[in-house]
């Protein structure tokens, strides 16, 4: 049975009510691992409050950072600075600048693109070409696709359709999910699938995209983020105790 | 023809009848797919209960996936929010119905 992951919730971590019901709907759901956005001044306080209403539930909680950055300086700064307090980094692409910097950075994870329906905003073949050679993968959150109506709709829908085109053909991997900020917009993943399907995706290709890619991002990362990591490949077995400086 | 039973959970505040779903479900199958892919889906609501927001419909195992995204897509009836679930799948009614009773029973 294949392991379900939404890397992408947004309640509000001042309202812990609201992140308690919206972590109960996701494991009603069927998902076993949340990731949650959390804010640049987050207290460690909130995030433990948090990782204590996800572990009441049995659910696993992965701290996330959404950057939002305006310069390629910004974007390098804020990556050297919280790249190793968050499980995940996802940059927020609102112009080609910032973009194209984030597909060639190995320390980013996500590339999300919320504003993709307009010309010149979306994910293109170059950021896909320098998106495979790095780490990242691109991000599709659901719940503006359920939110929309109408035109927007049918003008997300073309572009989600061409941007998962291009991603499958250069190799860069997708993530589904949510991107809801209440549980109105949160669905079962097989939901998601059958919605994948109106942007092209296959049934497995969504599945995988809502359980092996997440996880393969949280698993790296956590094994980065460990204190045994040294290098990619490397890390320490077991310390010697009782071992004195000479 | 092969059919799929389809047990639907509404979420929502208040209660809604069984036209009132039965319309946002064709509704959002028109908007997603046009009146062609809506004449391939077959739906048909075998029943539903407003007091416990629970629901079966039927449609044409082909067309599965089509109506569990327009299924998926309904986020308000009659200008409220809601949010309708696919709790189980099954190819006989019977089946279905022994699932989904396991389920409420566990939950």
């Amino acid at each position: 049975m294949k392991s379900f992951v939404d890397l992408h919730m947004q309640p509000s971590v001042d309202d812990s009510e609201q992140a308690r019901k919206m972590v109960c709907r996701s494991s009603a759901l069927g998902y076993r691992l949340v990731g949650i956005s959390f804010p640049l001044n987050v207290t460690r306080d909130k995030v433990r409050q948090l990782q204590s209403i996800c572990t009441n539930v049995g659910i696993d909680l992965v701290t996330r950072l959404d950057l939002t950055s305006k310069t390629p300086g910004q974007l390098l700064h804020q990556l050297r600075h919280f790249r190793r307090k968050f499980e995940v980094i996802s940059v927020v692409c609102t112009s080609k600048v910032i973009a194209r910097h984030a597909a060639k950075d190995r320390r980013v994870d996500l590339l999300s693109f919320p504003n993709a329906i307009f010309r010149g905003q979306s994910f293109d073949r170059a950021e896909a070409e320098l998106a495979s050679k790095s780490l990242s993968s691109l991000e599709v959150d659901m719940a503006p696709l359920l939110s929309s109506k109408d035109f927007s709709r049918i003008r997300l829908l073309s572009t989600l359709r061409k941007e998962v085109a291009i991603a499958k053909k250069f190799g860069v991997s997708v993530a589904i999910s949510s991107g809801a900020t209440n549980v109105q917009f949160m669905k079962g993943p097989y939901d998601y699938a059958a919605l994948a399907s109106l942007f092209d995706m296959t049934a497995p290709l969504a599945l995988r995209a809502l359980s092996e890619v997440p996880l393969a991002i949280v698993k790296r990362n956590r094994e980065k983020l460990s204190p045994d990591f040294v290098a990619p490949g490397i890390r320490l077995v077991r310390r010697k105790t009782g071992c004195t400086a000479v | 023809m092969r059919r799929r039973y389809l047990a639907l959970r509404v979420l929502a505040k208040q209660s809604f009848n069984k036209s009132d779903v039965a319309d946002a479900v064709w509704n959002a199958v028109l908007k997603l797919f046009g009146e062609y892919g809506a004449s391939q889906t077959a739906i048909t609501f075998i029943e539903y209960s407003s007091e416990k927001g629970w629901g079966i419909l039927r449609c044409s195992h082909k067309t599965l996936e089509m109506v569990r995204a327009s299924v998926a897509s309904v986020t308000e009836i009659n200008g409220k929010p809601v949010a309708i679930d696919v709790v189980g799948v099954s190819g006989t009614l019977r089946s279905l119905r022994e699932r989904v009773g396991h389920r409420s029973k566990r939950s």
